[in-house]
């Protein structure tokens, strides 16, 4: 699991006001590359909530993302902390760990990078 | 890309081993799935450099036709530990960079505007009664730009009314009919084969409309 899809899961236990973001555990982080797109991370940028995903990027190991969000123009211009950006957003996986609710401190596995979000009243 | 490739590409994917007939599954087959996403695509830009999601994915079918087709992102979710496996599975055979998520899609607990195109073969609603236009509910809600969905021919204006007066859709558009083959998965079936009509959706979700947290 990358921090671009943790940057969109919240938790779905009933009663739960705010799921999100989920805190994360790690047992392993593994780094695969991947090529980078300018563009498309210039428009991402304003859909990230960056206090989650700056907290979480630190968690997975990774220190060079700012606890405030950059100018947009930094990602005009700056193509270094687009690379590090990218690097955060898309190249950190999360293989083994878990994902807490913050409200109830329930916890979802993660296991070959999966997430389990299933509940038990979910089970089929 | 092109058509014929990447049909070919699709074909040799890993389907389900034993198929869960209470999750309805089925798999959805190289020649539907190319077509799919290849409209998505050159029909309405709706694929390459944008995030994905693949509802229900299965065994990745419709996740990776757009991996191949140039998508930045994408997300597989099911419900069902053994496809996402072979999911995974397929997504390395072809070196693609798919991230799944196992939940219940009834249950999705999403948040933001970052995906921009759902693409989908939702379970028609044979076993589980409704779940179709609970697919078609969550999609509208997480979508941005577009939601592509399978459903069947038989439900054609059902589907039309109920995504536009009460699903948030401001377009629903059948852009062909297809032929779904059935093959004879489960013990219940009777013919070597079955055919259903189904049609191919694209629905525009209203973008005036305030995403929930």
């Amino acid at each position: 699991m990358r921090l671009l899809t943790h940057n969109m899961l919240s938790s779905n236990i009933k009663g739960v006001t705010n799921g999100f973001p989920l805190k994360i555990q790690v047992e392993k982080v593994v780094e695969k590359q991947v090529e980078i797109n300018h563009d498309f991370l210039r428009n991402i940028f304003p859909k990230i909530d960056w206090k989650a995903f700056s907290d979480a990027s630190r968690i997975m190991g990774y220190d060079e993302m700012p606890e405030e969000p950059p100018e947009p123009s930094v990602l005009e211009l700056n193509v270094e902390f687009l690379g590090k950006f990218h690097h955060a957003l898309l190249e950190l996986h999360l293989e083994e760990g878990a994902l807490l609710c913050p409200e109830t401190g329930r916890k979802f596995p993660v296991n070959k990078g999966i997430p389990n979000m299933l509940l038990l009243e979910d089970k089929v | 890309m092109k058509l014929k490739q990447l049909e070919t590409l699709l074909g040799d994917l890993q389907q389900f081993t034993t198929p869960k007939v209470e999750l309805e599954q089925y798999p959805t087959g190289p020649h539907i799935a190319s077509r799919l996403l290849y409209t998505a695509e050159n029909s309405f830009d709706d694929i390459s450099n944008k995030v994905v999601a693949d509802f229900g994915c299965g065994c990745g079918t419709l996740g990776a036709a757009a991996a191949l087709l140039g998508a930045e992102q994408v997300i597989g979710i099911d419900i069902d530990p053994q496809s996402l496996e072979i999911a995974s599975m397929n997504a390395e055979d072809l070196e693609l960079d798919i991230d799944f998520v196992q939940c219940d899609i009834s249950n999705l607990g999403w948040r933001g505007q970052i995906v921009d195109t759902v693409v989908m073969n939702p379970p028609f609603g044979t076993r589980k009664k409704g779940i179709d236009m609970d697919f078609l509910f969550v999609a509208l809600k997480v979508a941005s730009l577009a939601v592509y969905s399978l459903h069947k021919t038989s439900t054609r204006d059902y589907i039309k009314r109920t995504a536009l007066r009460d699903l948030n859709a401001s377009s629903a558009e059948v852009l062909c009919e297809l032929r779904f083959d059935v093959p004879q998965l489960y013990k219940f079936h009777k013919k070597k084969e079955v055919d259903i009509a189904v049609d191919l959706w694209r629905f525009v979700p209203k973008r005036s409309r305030v995403k929930d947290n």
